[in-house]
């Protein structure tokens, strides 16, 4: 379990930078949200609907055959046989029974690949609820499945214009219409944004390591694993994966950011490595900027990792030596996602294959228990595979 | 005196013109600053462009990107203001930005060049008062800079009077549930209430009005219940069909 202090803070990270406009809105969720996710009622609904209509729990699979290859016993958190194929719908359903418990109406989205923006409109979909999702005009032309997913889920997606016009103005432009609609409930993605989202959505993301370690226990008779991996863009994949394990010292948590073209190259996405401390989205974190602060747009081949900062929580277990930081090449990544489908016989999504780019990168020994969060399909990227592997 | 008290001692209704650093053009801040100043105008507020502005409406982002495509820099705007400053003795100058960017220039630094530069006071919409009065107050009182916090129709009256107490120029009165811009021509009857309402608290601080304001009957409108008003992005429209001079004569006309 991690929590922030009252005020959001994990260390020297997290908090509430927010203009005066938006304070009474995150105000209002700052006090509401535990009350609703710990009462009795609450718990039950989004345990059922997890169960039923998302099909939890999702199984820890003894990838056999990767195995061999690697030499430990590795496991793969199936989180890409989701509804919706990834693990973004944990958190969608969760806000949307916070935004009902809250007498909300409407909600807004920003979406970057699109899969959280489809998740969001899938909640929506369910309940009965308008949804307006923001997507940048770059990664609408980049991500049309996508956004004719959302559209026939009944959600209208906007696009963002603004700056760089991807997922940072997205979000920007979701925070900005928040601002003028304060009776809009904000759906947000990831482990970011000002205090209490980053919280907010680890708790609704940890029931990812929850069932791990049940079914650590369960199934495969150990205490705990010797490695979580995870892939890292905003951090809510790994926050879920990690979260209850954070105490137990034994397990150690490897997060994988996407180094894109090289970390070097000026076109990547690792915001551990080349982040430096700074404020993004109404949270202080390790971001991607400029001398003066401005931000940078990062890059990554896979549109869900190109996030120039980190959830403040991540930040903090990096900061304190208690998560370590990979990184991996498109090329990498896009050679682990081939490994994976033909050794396994499952395409993962690009994001989670960065994730499985690591299990190179790491010495591991035999009957080491090592579980790979794979946090989606490959189903969206199959245009990407195409086009490199020449299918 | 310093120049936000004595100004604030004038008799009339205050304006404030907001100007993006480096829009239109990358050097442009210093002449259309002194043309605000001939017409009379009261407070400079430069804006310091962002990547990522939360507060700020589509015409000033649009104003701030192609700033920083000019090649704006932090560096460059302490230095156009120190221009400024050379003809301008009187008038306060606020520079508006982002926390982060205090951050990354180092807060100290930014501090100290912002007294070199002789601005009076900063406006940083994403920094919470209680930050402020934690880590940077002392700060900007070693180098005699003032802040202005902003409040808005949704800031109840426990936290309009906190902010008052850690504000020590103006409060920026929020006119709407908004971000900057908008194209009304006159304030709505609950917008001119919750004017009524700030004015009644008896604030120690000075009020102006910002955020909308695109009229000359808003502006008067706004002194009937603040010590004046602020405007921005009716005034950068102005500047980008090349009119900005007839504006601000337009403005300051009525505002006599």
């Amino acid at each position: 379990m991690m929590q922030p202090t009252e005020n959001g803070f994990y260390g020297e990270f997290g908090g509430a930078f927010v203009p005066e406009m938006l304070y009474a809105n995150v105000e209002e969720l700052r006090q509401n949200y535990l009350l609703f996710l710990e009462s009795d009622g609450f718990k039950k609904e989004l345990a059922d609907l997890l169960k039923h209509y998302v099909g939890r729990p999702t199984p820890l699979y003894r990838a056999s055959n990767l195995s061999s290859h690697f030499g430990a016993e590795i496991y793969l958190k199936r989180e890409d046989l989701t509804h919706t194929g990834a693990h973004k719908i944990n958190n969608a359903l969760g806000q949307i029974l916070l935004a009902r418990n809250m007498g909300k109406t409407h909600i807004i989205a920003e979406t970057g690949a699109g899969q959280h923006g489809v998740a969001a409109a899938t909640a929506c979909a369910l309940m009965g609820m308008p949804c307006k999702v923001f997507m940048g005009e770059v990664d609408i032309e980049r991500q049309a499945p996508n956004v004719a997913r959302m559209k026939m889920l009944g959600a209208e997606v906007v696009p963002a214009t603004s700056g760089s016009k991807t997922l940072k103005d997205a979000t920007n432009e979701a925070i900005r219409y928040w601002i003028g609609h304060p009776d809009t409930y904000y759906l947000i993605g990831s482990v970011v944004g000002p205090h209490p989202y980053p919280d907010l959505v680890a708790r609704l993301q940890a029931v990812i390591s929850k069932e791990i370690e049940e079914q650590l226990v369960k199934e495969v008779g150990v205490e705990q694993p010797d490695y979580v991996i995870a892939c890292v863009g905003g951090g809510s994949n790994a926050a879920g994966a990690f979260y209850h394990f954070i105490e137990n010292k034994k397990v150690k948590l490897v997060a994988v950011e996407a180094a894109g073209k090289g970390i070097d190259s000026g076109e990547s996405a690792a915001t551990f490595q080349l982040g430096t401390k700074g404020i993004i989205h109404g949270n202080q974190t390790l971001v991607m900027q400029t001398e003066e602060g401005q931000i940078i747009e990062p890059y990554s081949l896979s549109a869900g990792l190109d996030y120039p900062g980190i959830g403040p929580m991540l930040a903090h277990l990096l900061h304190t030596g208690r998560c370590e930081a990979l990184s991996a090449t498109d090329e990498e990544a896009l050679q682990a996602a081939m490994l994976l489908t033909q050794k396994e016989g499952i395409i993962p999504a690009l994001e989670s294959a960065h994730a499985l780019a690591a299990l190179h990168k790491l010495s591991l020994k035999p009957k080491e228990v090592v579980v790979v969060n794979l946090s989606g399909r490959g189903d969206k990227d199959l245009g990407t595979y195409m086009k490199h592997f020449n299918l | 005196m310093n120049r936000i008290t004595a100004t604030f001692l004038k008799q009339k209704s205050l304006l404030n013109i907001f100007i993006t650093a480096g829009y239109p053009a990358l050097d442009s801040l210093p002449t259309l600053a002194s043309q605000l100043f001939e017409h009379g105008v009261d407070i400079l507020e430069v804006g310091m462009p962002y990547s990522d502005p939360l507060a700020d409406g589509p015409v000033i982002q649009e104003t701030s990107s192609l700033a920083l495509q000019n090649g704006i820099t932090l560096q460059r705007i302490f230095e156009q203001v120190k221009l400024i400053r050379q003809t301008e003795k009187d008038a306060p100058i606020f520079l508006m930005g982002y926390l982060n960017q205090l951050l990354q220039f180092g807060p100290e630094a930014f501090c100290k060049a912002c007294a070199e530069a002789e601005v009076d006071g900063l406006i940083i919409p994403d920094l919470p008062y209680e930050i402020y009065q934690e880590k940077y107050q002392s700060l900007l009182k070693t180098y005699g800079l003032a802040i202005s916090f902003l409040v808005t129709p949704r800031t109840n009256d426990l936290r309009i009077k906190a902010l008052d107490q850690a504000c020590n120029s103006f409060l920026y009165i929020v006119s709407d549930n908004s971000i900057t811009g908008g194209s009304k021509d006159q304030f709505s009857s609950s917008q001119l209430a919750y004017f009524k309402r700030i004015n009644s608290m008896k604030l120690k601080n000075p009020t102006m009005i910002g955020f909308g304001i695109s009229s000359k009957k808003m502006l008067k409108q706004a002194g009937n219940y603040a010590n004046g008003a602020i405007i921005g992005t009716a005034y950068l429209e102005s500047v980008k069909r090349g009119e900005q001079s007839n504006f601000i004569k337009e403005l300051t006309q009525q505002n006599l």
